[in-house]
């Protein structure tokens, strides 16, 4: 008997502490998350044909007293594995925020009718082979309309073909890579909204040629890369245009994906004493890399890390210490509606979007929204062919695609006064560079 | 000669998070006979609440150490008794049950991970706390990583001197040896492991706080760190307090060097080349089983 109200007591405490811990640590994550619901008013006909259905008469004018139709909007999205931070900051609260903002405006205005978006989603559990399995269950089952697509360029590439057998077309945005000129041939659909990687290798490359023909920095740089096929990708591009714009690289390695002590490395490389150090790094690294820095208080005139620098994390992690620091990405706050963009995310998701990804992915949703009330019916085909010829107003600006592709992006930022502000392309710039750096404080 | 010992230095210092990893491993593993593979979990675990204890209320990670130490000491207690000693129960003897509390400890570190990634999702969490850069041999660290090389050698001797030097201690070495036993020579079992097990909870969730300020984690990342810990347990001779302090620190030194004068791409390939030697050389860990 004893022991019996032993293990009550133990039990009660475990449940009572373990609930007291999560309720106050958990405050505030609100997850505005439509649960995956087969909903009743399902399938609003695959391929709405030019002969209307009985509800929606051709009568423009009456658009608004029609009863509202259902667009349904499927993705499968890393909620959970390794690709769960760059997807839980770039691409699931874009999605959220449009389909409230489409929403909140109304809908989406087809020849038929007006239609809101209902979100379906599953988690892929960052890997391909889920996401596949998730993509086909949203088409065969939940019967989606548009297909939205995965966070990172492997899931990008994994799922494309399932894409282009089912034709969907996707609208990638975090898919960088130098391969997708040569993919768009076999998937037309297959879309790439933040460019090419060598895009951006060039354009380090260009910058750090700018800042040393105003004399501002030497020639010799530092280049370290993960150890992966986008950190190979990125280094290769940038390593070739360093050479022929006469830079010298004093160091130049690789190091293992999942490296936390860079102590070494940057104990290394000051001795090399570098005007430049550019580091084609992952989000954890990124976040990682000016700590070793300050250690060995190793402080060159420009240093450059590439994704992860553009997260709201790094500046509250920082603080004073971001200033300077350049990477990838970057705003201009003076773009029309891109603060405001800001604003509302902020509320909606409860979370800061970054200063890259961010606002090119909800430029894509817009992108996708538009082109789509021009064809005027869910035609996944003519949508696909709009998305690559029309020309497009976001919040990004007008965007065009080329060999679709978009070129436009900002390349290159540098945080200044609390605000990651974009430096190249230097005829889009936000701000001039600060260069040299200023001192890290401790 | 000096970027030598410059090597030596920091290497020694950041293995020293490898070692305080590792020991709470080594004693939920060797000593409670329980291959914890939720360890890594429980780690992020605290990393978080850290993280959001600092970011939300300003409350150094010094200060949460003091909470979730004991906080997860408790936690570790009641799943000892309410989890692993209910599968002792059914199964009828320790033995029996050792096959069986591996799957358990692996569906417990799903529950603990699919809990978190269901509150707080897959953010990145990071926050710098003491980086003061300190001078140690003309050589300069982080107070951070300092700190957790200074938490690993005291733990570590406190787990040695009570295991070595004392009549409990005696007594936890004899369940470690022979769990079904020890009840013959009048040990409490289910006390002096769960106690044990706790204890390595608290290593946990010190090795959790210590990692919050210095690396950037999510909550998947949890197995990583089980594997790391595992990876220098076995280095160490499972169960041997010094042993995982000695790899822990042998870790270090060799990604220090590696990555100095070699190539900072073969640190990985240098600490998996060690332990494969290290596995074929010696079947007990660097000291064998002997210390204990």
């Amino acid at each position: 008997m004893q022991r019996y109200t032993r293990r009550a007591v133990l039990g009660l405490i475990g449940t009572a502490s373990i609930s007291a811990l999560l309720a106050a640590c958990g405050g505030g994550q609100a997850t505005p998350t439509p649960a995956p619901q087969p909903s009743p008013t399902s399938a609003p006909a695959q391929q709405p044909s030019p002969t209307p259905t009985t509800a929606a008469a051709p009568t423009p004018t009456v658009v608004a007293t029609q009863p509202k139709k259902t667009l349904r909007v499927g993705f499968a999205i890393s909620k959970s594995g390794p690709y769960a931070a760059g997807a839980g900051i770039t691409i699931y609260p874009n999605y959220v925020l449009w389909a409230k903002d489409v929403n909140d405006a109304g809908g989406i205005k087809l020849s038929d009718g007006v239609y809101t978006v209902e979100l379906i989603e599953y988690d892929d559990q960052s890997s391909p082979e889920e996401a596949i399995k998730a993509i086909q269950r949203l088409v065969n089952q939940d019967k989606v309309d548009l297909l939205l697509p995965p966070w990172g360029t492997a899931m990008n590439l994994a799922v494309a073909p399932v894409f282009h057998q089912l034709g969907y077309p996707q609208l990638g945005v975090a898919n960088l890579s130098d391969k997708t000129p040569e993919l768009v041939k076999q998937w037309p659909g297959y879309f790439s909204f933040l460019g090419t990687s060598s895009q951006y290798s060039e354009a380090v490359a260009d910058l750090l040629s700018d800042l040393a023909n105003q004399g501002k920095i030497g020639k010799k740089v530092a280049l370290i890369y993960v150890d992966d096929a986008f950190g190979l990708e990125l280094s290769e591009a940038a390593r070739k245009k360093f050479k022929a714009t006469g830079f010298e690289l004093v160091y130049d390695q690789g190091y293992p994906l999942g490296t936390t002590d860079f102590q070494p490395i940057l104990t290394d490389i000051k001795q090399r004493q570098p005007d430049a150090f550019v580091a084609c790094s992952y989000p954890a690294d990124t976040l990682t890399l000016p700590e070793a820095a300050m250690v060995v208080d190793f402080n060159p005139p420009v240093f450059l890390t590439a994704v992860g620098t553009a997260f709201p994390v790094y500046v509250g992690k920082f603080g004073q210490n971001a200033e300077g620091v350049m990477g990838l990405g970057g705003i201009d706050p003076k773009a029309p509606g891109l603060m405001d963009y800001y604003k509302r995310h902020k509320e909606v998701t409860g979370q800061d979007p970054d200063r890259w990804g961010s606002p090119v992915c909800y430029a894509s949703l817009q992108v996708l929204q538009q082109a789509l009330e021009r064809v005027g019916k869910v035609d996944r085909q003519a949508v696909a062919r709009e998305v690559a010829t029309g020309s497009f107003q976001t919040i990004i600006g007008t965007v065009k695609l080329e060999g679709n592709i978009y070129y436009g992006n900002w390349l290159l930022g540098q945080w200044q006064n609390g605000e990651f502000l974009a430096l190249w392309p230097k005829n889009k710039a936000a701000a001039t560079p600060i260069v040299p750096k200023p001192a890290w404080k401790k | 000669m000096t970027s030598i010992l410059d090597a030596l230095v920091t290497g020694l210092v950041y293995g020293g998070i490898y070692a305080l990893l590792a020991l709470g491993l080594t004693l939920q593993y060797g000593v409670a006979r329980i291959l914890n593979l939720a360890y890594g979990d429980f780690l992020i675990a605290a990393a978080v609440f850290a993280t959001l204890l600092y970011q939300r209320f300003q409350l150094s990670p010094l200060v949460s150490l003091l909470l979730l130490l004991p906080a997860s000491f408790l936690i570790h207690l009641l799943v000892y008794h309410l989890v692993f000693v209910q599968l002792e129960r059914r199964r009828g003897s320790w033995r029996a049950m050792e096959a069986s509390s591996i799957l358990l400890a692996f569906g417990l570190s799903f529950v603990v991970s699919g809990a978190m990634l269901a509150i707080f999702g897959g953010k990145l969490f990071s926050y710098s706390y003491l980086l003061v850069p300190v001078q140690l041999l003309g050589s300069v660290v982080p107070a951070n990583r300092l700190l957790a090389l200074v938490l690993a050698l005291a733990f570590g001797g406190f787990a040695y001197l009570l295991l070595v030097r004392t009549r409990i201690g005696t007594a936890i070495r004899a369940i470690a040896v022979d769990p079904d036993g020890a009840p013959l020579a009048g040990i409490d079992v289910r006390r002096w492991a769960g106690l044990t097990f706790a204890f390595g909870g608290i290593i946990c969730a010190a090795s959790g706080v210590l990692i919050s300020m210095f690396q950037t984690f999510n909550v998947p990342m949890g197995v990583t760190f089980t594997l790391k810990a595992l990876v220098v347990v076995i280095m160490g001779g499972v169960g041997n307090a010094v042993g995982a302090l000695v790899a822990g620190l042998i870790l270090g030194v060799t990604e220090s060097f590696v990555a100095r004068f070699i190539s900072p791409g073969l640190t990985l390939a240098a600490v998996y080349g060690l332990f494969v030697l290290a596995v074929l050389t010696m079947r007990t860990g660097i000291f064998g089983r002997a210390l204990r």
